[in-house]
């Protein structure tokens, strides 16, 4: 049982302050995701924990024992902390059995059980028959491998990762999140995983932090509970596209704000705001598969839209569309699409249904 | 830096790496500079004046000008040449005259310089005596022994410097920067012009900049094609004058202050090629490696080989020939029949002192030499590019300082510094030539083992450190490993210039610490043209085989040992 | 009406074929890709349209006119195919300024001054790099290099425009932006699109029609919501969009999944054989209740699963579910509910496409 915790942790670089008195839990055993764009301090984070970085103050402990504060800090080689870096750092000159026995010769065990631990490793990443390769020999998703079984070898209860997958093709980042998602619940390892790739994050995460580029963490939940309730602009739009539709608040009813648009009627938002939202203004939001589109206005609560574009991405068909002035992104599956005879060409009008829609006062702040 | 104990130990390695550089690098220059301008204590530049303004001086300034000038303007036109021929034509045997083109860097140009005045020096060179038995003229029509052919001897061996820089920025240029222009409309003649040329520009002048810079430092082929007929340039003037006045303080002022002409216009010639340098950085590098705009050169394939071959033939193989079949005349002057010929001067080689002891001087000076500049390197790059120090930008500093320095600048400094002025007198001992060369050598050291630390990526130590090894365990175990390569490359790129080098230890030597390029030059000077040719043959010998070891050795190095089992 | 024109065009690297015998016509005003896999021969096709490679047997003309014939013995050089590029590595020249850079190809065509300070004027405008006239290369980023590249490509305003994965080299975000920019341009100034790309979702985004090639051979031509719903063969079908193959055993007409026993299946074709692979799109399967989908449709299948694993993608949820010893991918958006992790379920796929089994 070994919690992972920041406590007012803060570090600064000359005169940038990157991190202030940051707090930050994760649980023994669960899958932490560390999600914001790039350069906005969550490297430091994952480097203050593997003690390549001190803190300037605040305290980094794990089960309780503090392995790092402004006086003290464990060197990394004390830590027993698996590290995955980026750029893999899988040594040239040893090949993926010295690689991965390297930590284990550190620790000068007894070869018998080096050996039988790094074949385990191997076999666990799916490397057998590799051993005796080179690096230059693997491709980019073997190199991660080597990296991720040396980190595993030795069984380490805490695991850092810094984005891993971030140098692979697509679909080999798609299988390697599923292996490292794999191999945690088998392993049971604590993981903290740091990226700006949000779908990785939504996809491996027990647990998810959004941090913003100042450094602070802006929301804390499980993948579902960020998605799909975001307490801020800026975690919604962090996560997918927005499709932010400004309105104005008469009569307790919102309707679609838009720029000087003479003469037209402007446009009420079928569902009300929540009741604790008092702002006279502010942004609805939703996402592009909680739009159905329809082929008339008729159906129920549909808006009268027009489509300007229809792209199909493979699986799915976007839907560039206007609603009231404003350009939104509606999204479909391409079967039910074709099923529904919903292949809409460009400029036609369509009908427009909100679903699922979040309400975001003038400060940005998410009101439910 | 993680506790006290560490933050001593880094700061430990940081004053001992400046120190080494104060006093092998730092110290020569101060004196220089002192020297040159401050006489009985006061600063004097009216001294300094005068000696400039003296006419015999004056010529010398004038002559290094000129030559500098006339060797850069011809080494670019034959390098960019045949760097053009190589990298943008469909000539055959690319490879081969690629590797042939460059051996001229292997050669030592006083060597060369001595063959060429065996075949055409006014007197008795042998091509002369053959052209004027042919066509009948008087007087020789060549002689070598003149400006002139000290400028194209030069070329000779210095072309290889622009050629290898245009070549490889021709050959790394993103092919699509000529195909865009290509499908824009123009044809093959408008995108060289416009395009191939301004973008490799920054190459051929910074090529041009460094065989400037190394033809005003040099020694070797003005003093044996210019001394006897009078033409001096700064190096062979600061020689002469010592060696006339039997290392008199005079001369030795006098030769600082030429030594300083030097050092002012190398440190504006490296300025201007930085400037160049990250100027021209343009992205013109291409990521995937594909095939560039080659020209057909149809008719012209044949002529064009045969032009790059006849070059090869003249400036590499005629003078090793040369060299050769001299240093087997029984004496200078016979013609080249086998009854002319004997093994004799070959043999003696090994037996008289005089070149044993070159040889074995210059063998133990250039390999202690490179050992410890190799060490002394590696730990202060380390410095400079792994440490987090305050204080290292001194270490760049003292550490770039030497590379804008000639070999007759550094053994001047040298001199002033170690003869007894600090208590330390190594004057005519092999120990002033050693501190020397570790003073000449020690900026490329620097420079070579920082850029093979720097590929050693960050992350790699520290995935040693996460794996459980401490700081020293991940240098030995991780960082060592990565660099040795480059560690032995930059061994051997000091090891074998200082072995035939003649610039600098010919000023420092002393009547046991002959050096090997000293012995051929002395042997020279004492009109002993077999002699010096029979040593020069073997120390030919001896390089060639040095650099094919070294070249067998560094391949073997580059693949990695990959069992089979499993 | 057809503006480029390839007959049987073939090319031959030592004893690979590059390209093999690839007929095409291109319509004007269409934006047509090559998509296909590396190494597939769209990249050699695009470059000898512009005439960087010759063709070794076959036709290439344009707007009628031959640039190219193995008959004829003919091959017009790249500078007078009056084609505008624009390339993966921007090609954009370090040491001109963005003006000098669009300007080039007006100059080389000695226009006048005057012509060529309003062409350039125009497409700078067009690709928005108006303030950025007199900057260099160097001092912009990479999605601005590209706009350079695209303004020195339209300034002559070609009739055809060849694009060689053009957003490759930029970020997601920016390659997104940049794909409709393109679409944009084409509108404005009336050209037709050759584009060549390694990204599906970037060819179907873009394209009114497309070749998907592999190894040298054309495998499909068509719209890109055909080339999607109707593969032509197992390859389109496996290399666009995502799907799933299902290992079949069968016995007159009626299909067998190992270790799945409530398998109902509509029939398969006749000449496949005794065992084949079911293939769908994991977009085209539902989750239906404990007692649906007895009445299989033609074309359709349900059978009894559990839930391996469940992700959470945002806006869809991926399922891998097991039957028998066949793993199934499935695709649900987040609103349309589905089973949890280690639940039993049962699924209809819509539609199968049935392929032989190797």
């Amino acid at each position: 049982m070994a919690d992972l915790q920041l406590s007012g942790v803060s570090k600064s670089y000359g005169t940038r302050k990157v991190l202030d008195g940051l707090d930050l839990t994760i649980k023994s055993g669960e899958c932490f995701t560390l999600l914001g764009p790039s350069g906005c301090g969550k490297t430091v984070i994952l480097r203050l924990i593997a003690g390549f970085e001190t803190p300037d103050d605040g305290v980094v402990s794990i089960g309780g024992k503090v392995i790092a504060d402004a006086k003290h800090s464990l060197p990394p080689e004390d830590r027993h902390i698996g590290v995955v870096f980026q750029d893999y750092a899988v040594w040239p000159h040893k090949t993926v059995h010295e690689n991965i026995a390297y930590p284990l010769e550190i620790a000068k065990m007894p070869a018998e059980k080096i050996s039988k631990d790094v074949r385990k490793a191997i076999e666990q990443v799916g490397l057998k028959g590799l051993a005796n390769r080179y690096p230059y020999q693997l491709s980019g998703g073997q190199q991660q491998r080597v990296a991720l079984a040396r980190a595993l070898v030795t069984t380490p209860t805490v695991m850092l990762l810094d984005e891993p997958l971030t140098n692979l093709d697509a679909n080999l980042r798609e299988e390697m999140r599923f292996e490292i998602k794999e191999l945690q619940r088998k392993t049971g390892t604590t993981i903290f995983y740091v990226t700006h790739d949000q779908e990785v994050a939504l996809a491996i995460s027990d647990h998810m932090a959004i941090m913003d580029e100042e450094g602070r963490i802006r929301q804390i939940g499980t993948p579902d509970q960020v998605y799909e309730q975001p307490n801020s602009e800026f975690v919604h739009q962090f996560l997918g596209i927005p499709n932010y539709i400004p309105f104005a608040v008469r009569d307790g009813v919102a309707y679609i704000a838009y720029g000087a648009e003479a003469g037209i009627a402007p446009i009420r938002i079928p569902e009300v705001p929540p009741a604790g939202f008092h702002d006279k203004a502010g942004k609805a939001a939703c996402r592009p598969m909680d739009i159905f589109i329809e082929k008339t206005t008729e159906a129920r609560d549909a808006l009268p839209a027009k489509v300007l574009r229809l792209s199909l991405l493979g699986p799915i068909i976007d839907y560039l569309i206007e609603v009231g002035g404003i350009q939104l992104r509606a999204q479909m599956q391409t079967e039910e699409a074709v099923a529904r005879d919903m292949i809409i060409e460009e400029g036609r009008p369509c009908g427009a249904r909100f679903t699922n829609l979040k309400w975001f006062g003038v400060n940005g702040e998410a009101v439910r | 830096m993680n506790g006290g104990k560490k933050f001593n130990t880094a700061n430990l390695v940081l004053v001992f790496s400046i120190l080494v550089l104060v006093v092998v690098v730092a110290v020569p220059v101060i004196l220089i500079f002192i020297t040159a301008f401050f006489e009985n204590g006061k600063f004097n530049l009216a001294g300094v004046m005068k000696i400039l303004s003296d006419p015999d001086t004056y010529q010398a300034l004038l002559n290094s000008v000129i030559i500098a000038s006339g060797v850069t303007l011809v080494s670019t036109v034959i390098g960019t040449f045949f760097a053009w021929l190589i990298a943008r034509t469909d000539l055959p045997f690319k490879k081969v005259m690629k590797a042939l083109f460059l051996v001229p860097f292997m050669l030592p140009s006083f060597i060369g310089a001595l063959a060429w005045k065996v075949l055409l020096s006014s007197r008795a060179g042998y091509i002369n005596k053959l052209l004027m038995a042919v066509f009948g003229f008087q007087k020789a029509p060549i002689d070598i022994m003149s400006l002139g052919g000290i400028i194209a001897i030069e070329s000779m061996y210095l072309f290889p410097f622009v050629f290898l820089q245009v070549a490889g920025a021709l050959e790394r240029m993103d092919p699509t920067l000529e195909e865009s222009a290509r499908i824009s409309g123009a044809g093959l003649g408008t995108i060289t012009r416009k395009i191939t040329l301004p973008l490799v520009m920054p190459s051929i002048l910074s090529g041009a900049l460094l065989v400037a810079l190394y033809s005003l430092s040099h020694f070797g082929v003005p003093s044996i094609l210019g001394t006897e007929k009078g033409i001096y340039n700064i190096p062979t003037k600061i020689y002469e004058r010592i060696y006339a006045s039997g290392g008199s303080f005079g001369a030795i002022r006098v030769g600082t202050i030429l030594s300083m002409i030097l050092v002012i216009a190398a440190a504006l010639i490296l300025k201007l090629q930085d400037v160049l340098l990250k100027k021209g950085q343009y992205q013109i590098i291409a990521g995937k490696s594909m095939r560039p705009v080659v020209l057909k050169l149809r008719g012209l394939k044949i002529p064009l080989l045969i032009v790059s071959i006849v070059y090869i033939a003249i400036t590499v193989v005629l003078p090793t020939v040369t060299i050769f079949m001299v240093g087997g005349l029984k004496t200078y002057g016979l013609p080249f029949a086998l009854t002319n010929m004997t093994w004799d001067n070959y043999l003696k080689i090994f037996q008289w002192r005089m070149t044993k002891d070159a040889i074995w001087n210059s063998l133990y000076l250039s390999l202690g030499a490179a050992f410890v500049t190799m060490l002394a390197g590696t730990m202060i790059s380390y410095v400079i590019v792994k440490m987090k120090v305050k204080g290292k930008f001194l270490l760049q500093f003292l550490g770039v300082l030497p590379f804008s320095l000639p070999g007759t600048v550094i053994a001047l400094g040298v001199i002033l510094t170690w003869s007894g002025r600090f208590g330390i007198n190594l004057y005519n001992t092999p120990w002033i030539i050693f501190v020397a060369y570790i003073a000449r050598y020690m900026a490329f050291s620097i420079k070579s083992n920082s850029a093979s630390l720097s590929q050693v990526s960050d992350s790699l130590e520290e995935a040693s450190r996460a794996c459980g090894a401490t700081h020293w365990q991940s240098l030995k175990n991780i960082v060592l490993p990565l660099i040795k390569p480059g560690m032995i490359s930059a061994f051997f790129l000091i090891f074998l210039p200082a072995l035939r080098e003649l610039t600098t230890s010919v000023l420092l030597y002393g009547p046991t610490t002959r050096t090997i390029g000293v012995a051929i030059y002395a042997l020279n000077e004492d009109g002993e043209t077999v002699r010096a040719a029979a040593l020069a043959s073997v120390a030919l010998l001896i390089i060639f085989m040095g650099e094919a070891i070294i070249r067998k050795f560094l391949a073997q190095l580059d693949k990695p040992r990959a069992k089979v089992e499993e | 009406m057809t503006q480029l024109k390839l007959m049987d065009v073939t090319k031959r690297f030592g004893d690979v074929i590059a390209v093999n015998r690839l007929n095409l016509d291109v319509e004007k005003g269409e934006c047509f890709s090559f998509l296909g896999p590396s190494g597939c021969g769209k990249t050699t096709t695009l470059r000898m349209i512009a005439g960087f490679e010759d063709l070794d047997e076959g036709e290439l003309s344009v707007d009628g006119k031959v640039f190219s014939s193995s008959y004829k013995r003919y091959y017009l050089p790249p500078e007078h195919r009056d084609f505008g590029m624009v390339f993966q590595a921007f090609a954009v020249w370090p040491h001109l300024t963005v003006r000098d850079n669009v300007a080039f190809p007006l100059q080389i065509r000695k226009r006048p001054k005057q012509e060529i300070a309003e062409r350039v004027k125009m497409a700078l405008q067009s690709t928005g790099l108006t303030h950025r006239e007199e900057s260099y290369p160097g001092k912009l980023s990479g999605g601005e290099q590209q706009r350079i590249a695209l303004a020195r490509a339209i300034a002559i305003n070609p009739k055809v425009m060849l694009l060689d994965e053009p957003l490759s080299n930029l970020d997601a975000k920016l390659r997104e932006e940049m794909r409709f920019e393109i679409k944009d341009l084409q509108k404005k100034f009336d050209f037709t699109i050759i584009y060549v790309t390694h990204d599906q979702a970037e060819a179907m985004a873009l394209s009114d029609r497309m070749l998907v090639m592999d190894r040298g051979v054309v495998q499909q031509v068509g719209k890109p919501l055909d080339v999607y719903n109707k593969p032509a063969n197992k390859f389109i079908f496996s290399f666009i969009g995502l799907s799933n193959f299902i290992p079949v055993a069968l016995s007159g007409g009626k299909a067998r999944i190992e270790g799945v026993a409530d398998v109902v299946c509509g029939a398969a074709p006749m000449d496949i054989g005794s065992k084949a692979l079911m293939a769908c799109r994991p977009s085209d399967i539902d989750f239906i209740g404990a007692g649906e989908g007895d009445m299989a449709e033609a074309g359709a299948a349900s059978m009894g699963a559990r839930v391996a694993r469940r992700t959470y993608l945002g806006d869809i949820i991926d399922y891998k579910i097991v039957a028998g010893n066949s793993e199934i991918r499935v695709q649900k958006p987040r609103h349309a509910k589905g089973p949890a992790e280690g639940e039993p379920c049962r699924i209809r796929i819509n539609r199968i496409l049935w392929y032989p089994a190797e």
